[in-house]
C-alpha cells in the first residue's frame, strides 16, 4: 500500500508509520510501515492476531506515544476507549462525564446540563448519582462512552472496548454505538479480535498482520444497516475475513 | 425509547442490598459484644493474678486501680492534663499534616528533589522518636516546643509518604483517561491525582498519627513541665511515687485515648473505600 493521497481531507492518515520498541537484538516492531486513513464519520474496525500492534496504533493516533518512522495526521479531537471503562472511582456516573467537560472549559451549569444530555444518550439517566462500583459492567462501559462523547471528539478510539462482557451486554452496545455514531460526523477507529464484532459495526474492516503489524487486507462492508450480528450476511463477511486471519496466523505459526 | 434495555441484563448485576440504620445499628452492636468479651477476659486474668500473690505489694488487682481511675477521674487534675495533652497532640499533628502534606506533595512531583530526599524521608520514617529528645531538649529546652519538634518529626514523614505513594499508585489507565481529557499540570493534579491518591494518604495520616501520639506520651515523660501537666507528666509522677495503681489508671486513659482516635481512622477509612467500592458490604 502506498500512502493514500485523498480528495476529501481524511480524519486520520497514517503514512508508513512504524513502531519499534526497544533497541539492537532486543528490538520489538510493533508496527511495520502501515498506511491507512479514515474518512470522516467513518467507522473502521482493526482487526488481528494478537501482537499485531492494534493497540499501539491506536496509542499513536491519541498521541500517548510517538512514532519510530512515519506521519499521523488527526484532523480533530481525539478521544479514546479503553477495554476497562477506567472511570473515576471517587466520582459519580455524572462526575466523571462533568469531569471530561470540565477539561473542555465548561461552566458549571453547562456541565450539568450536557452530562445529563450526554447520560441519556447512553441510556443511563437515573444513573448519573451512582458510583462506578454500583454499576454493571455494560453500563460503566455507557459511561466511559458518555464520557468519551463529553470530550467533543472528531475522532473516537476504541480500544476492544466490549472485550470484557459478556455477548448479551456486547449486542446492546453495539446497537447503542450504531445510534450514538448515526447522528454524529463521529470517525470511529475499533480496535477488536473479534471478527463478526467488526463486520457488525465496520464500515471497513482492516486487517492487520502480526508482529510486525502491517495492512494486509482492506474489507469494505456493503451490508445495510441496521444490522444484527448473528444475519447471514455478517456471518459470510465474517467468514472470508476469519479464513484470511487463519491463513495469517499459520503463517506465521510455522 | 431504549431505556428498558437497562431494566434488563443490567439490573440484574446491580447491587441493590439497602443500607439502613437499623442494620448499622445492629452492625455496631455485634462488633460491641467481642470488644466486652475480651476486656472482661482480660480483667478475670488480671484478678487471677492478682489472687496467686504475683508480686503482690507493688502490682495492685483491678478493683483498687479501677477504684483509684475512678477517683481520678473525679477530680480535674486528670480532665486538665487530658485536656493538656489533646491539645499538644492536635497542634503537634495538624503541623505534622501542613508539612508532610507539603513535603509529599514536592518529592511526588519534583524528580531531583525525590532522588536527594526520598529514601531519607523513609529513613526519619523508621528512627524512634524518642531518639530525637535529647537533641530536642538541648535546642529547645524544657518545655512544649521540644515535645511538638519530636511530634512533627515522627509523625510528618508517615504522612509525606502516603502522599507520595498515593500518588505513585495512581493507576497509569486513569492517567490516561485523564490526560487524553485534556487535564493538565494543576487540574491533573487537582482533579485525578489527589483524589486517586487520598485513600493511601489517609493510611498515612493513620499511621502518622500513632507516631504523633507515641512522641507525645514520651515528651511529656521526658521533659518536665509542672506548669502544664498533661498525662504523660502524671504518669512520670506516679512512678516517682510508686504509685501503680495510679500508673495503671493512666495507662489505661491513654489505652482509651488512643483506641478512640484510631477508630475515627477506620470510620474516615471506611467511608472512603465505601464510596470507591473496595468494600465487600
Amino acid at each position: 500500500m502506498s500512502t493514500a493521497v485523498t480528495e476529501a481531507p481524511a480524519a486520520v492518515t497514517l503514512a508508513g508509520v512504524s513502531k519499534v520498541y526497544g533497541r539492537g537484538r532486543a528490538a520489538v516492531h510493533a508496527l511495520d510501515e502501515v498506511s491507512l486513513a479514515a474518512a470522516p464519520g467513518e467507522f473502521t474496525c482493526l482487526i488481528g492476531a494478537s501482537g499485531c500492534g492494534k493497540s499501539t496504533l491506536l496509542s499513536l493516533v491519541a498521541g500517548l506515544d510517538t512514532p519510530t518512522a512515519g506521519q499521523i495526521k488527526v484532523g480533530g479531537r481525539v478521544a479514546l476507549m479503553f477495554q476497562e471503562p477506567g472511570l473515576f472511582p471517587w466520582l459519580t456516573a455524572a462526575g466523571n462525564v462533568e469531569l471530561a467537560l470540565r477539561a473542555r472549559g465548561a461552566g458549571r451549569a453547562e456541565r450539568k446540563a450536557r452530562a445529563a444530555e450526554l447520560l441519556e444518550v447512553v441510556n443511563l439517566r437515573e444513573f448519573g448519582g451512582k458510583r462506578p462500583h454500583e454499576l454493571s459492567g455494560g453500563m460503566r462501559q455507557r459511561v466511559a462512552l458518555a464520557r468519551a462523547l463529553a470530550q467533543d471528539a472528531d475522532v473516537l478510539l476504541m480500544d476492544e472496548p466490549f472485550g470484557a462482557l459478556d455477548a448479551m451486554t456486547r449486542d446492546l452496545l453495539h446497537d447503542e454505538l450504531d445510534r450514538v455514531c448515526a447522528g454524529r460526523n463521529l470517525t470511529v477507529l475499533f480496535v477488536t479480535h473479534n471478527v463478526r464484532e467488526a463486520v457488525r459495526l465496520g464500515d471497513r474492516v482492516v486487517l492487520l498482520s502480526s508482529r510486525p503489524g502491517r495492512v494486509i487486507a482492506d474489507y469494505p462492508v456493503p451490508i445495510q444497516r441496521p444490522r444484527r450480528i448473528d444475519s447471514a450476511p455478517v456471518a459470510e463477511l465474517a467468514g472470508t475475513i476469519t479464513d484470511r486471519l487463519r491463513e495469517e496466523v499459520s503463517r506465521h505459526g510455522k | 425509547m431504549a431505556s428498558n434495555t437497562l431494566a434488563g441484563l443490567d439490573a440484574l448485576d446491580l447491587d441493590v442490598s439497602p443500607r439502613t440504620s437499623s442494620r448499622l445499628a445492629s452492625r455496631f452492636l455485634s462488633g460491641l459484644w467481642p470488644k466486652v468479651l475480651a476486656i472482661a477476659l482480660v480483667i478475670v486474668i488480671w484478678e487471677l493474678i492478682h489472687l496467686t500473690g504475683w508480686k503482690k505489694y507493688v502490682l495492685p488487682g483491678p478493683g483498687v486501680t479501677l477504684t483509684d481511675l475512678w477517683d481520678q477521674a473525679r477530680t480535674g487534675l486528670l480532665w486538665h492534663a487530658i485536656r493538656d495533652t489533646l491539645q499538644r497532640a492536635v497542634v503537634g499533628f495538624a503541623l505534622a499534616v501542613l508539612i508532610g502534606t507539603a513535603v509529599g506533595a514536592l518529592v511526588s512531583r519534583i524528580r531531583p528533589l525525590r532522588a536527594a530526599v526520598g529514601s531519607l524521608i523513609t529513613g526519619l520514617q523508621t528512627m524512634p522518636s524518642i531518639a530525637w529528645f535529647p537533641f530536642a531538649i538541648i535546642l529547645f529546652g524544657q518545655n512544649p516546643s521540644a515535645i511538638l519538634f519530636v511530634i512533627i518529626l515522627g509523625a510528618a514523614p508517615s504522612i509525606a509518604n502516603g502522599l507520595i505513594a498515593g500518588v505513585d499508585y495512581t493507576p497509569p489507565l486513569l492517567l490516561k483517561a485523564g490526560t487524553l481529557m485534556g487535564l493538565r499540570r494543576v487540574s491533573l493534579y487537582r482533579h485525578l491525582i489527589l483524589p486517586a491518591s487520598l485513600p493511601a494518604f489517609v493510611a498515612g495520616l493513620k499511621q502518622g498519627w500513632a507516631f504523633a501520639w507515641r512522641s507525645l506520651m514520651a515528651g511529656e515523660l521526658l521533659v518536665t513541665m509542672f506548669n502544664q501537666p498533661g498525662i504523660g507528666t502524671l504518669l512520670s509522677a506516679d512512678q516517682d511515687q510508686a504509685d501503680m495503681a495510679g500508673a495503671i489508671s493512666l495507662i489505661i486513659v491513654i489505652l482509651i485515648i488512643g483506641i478512640c482516635v484510631d477508630s475515627l481512622f477506620n470510620v474516615a477509612d471506611r467511608a472512603i473505600r465505601r464510596r470507591w467500592g473496595l468494600t465487600q458490604a
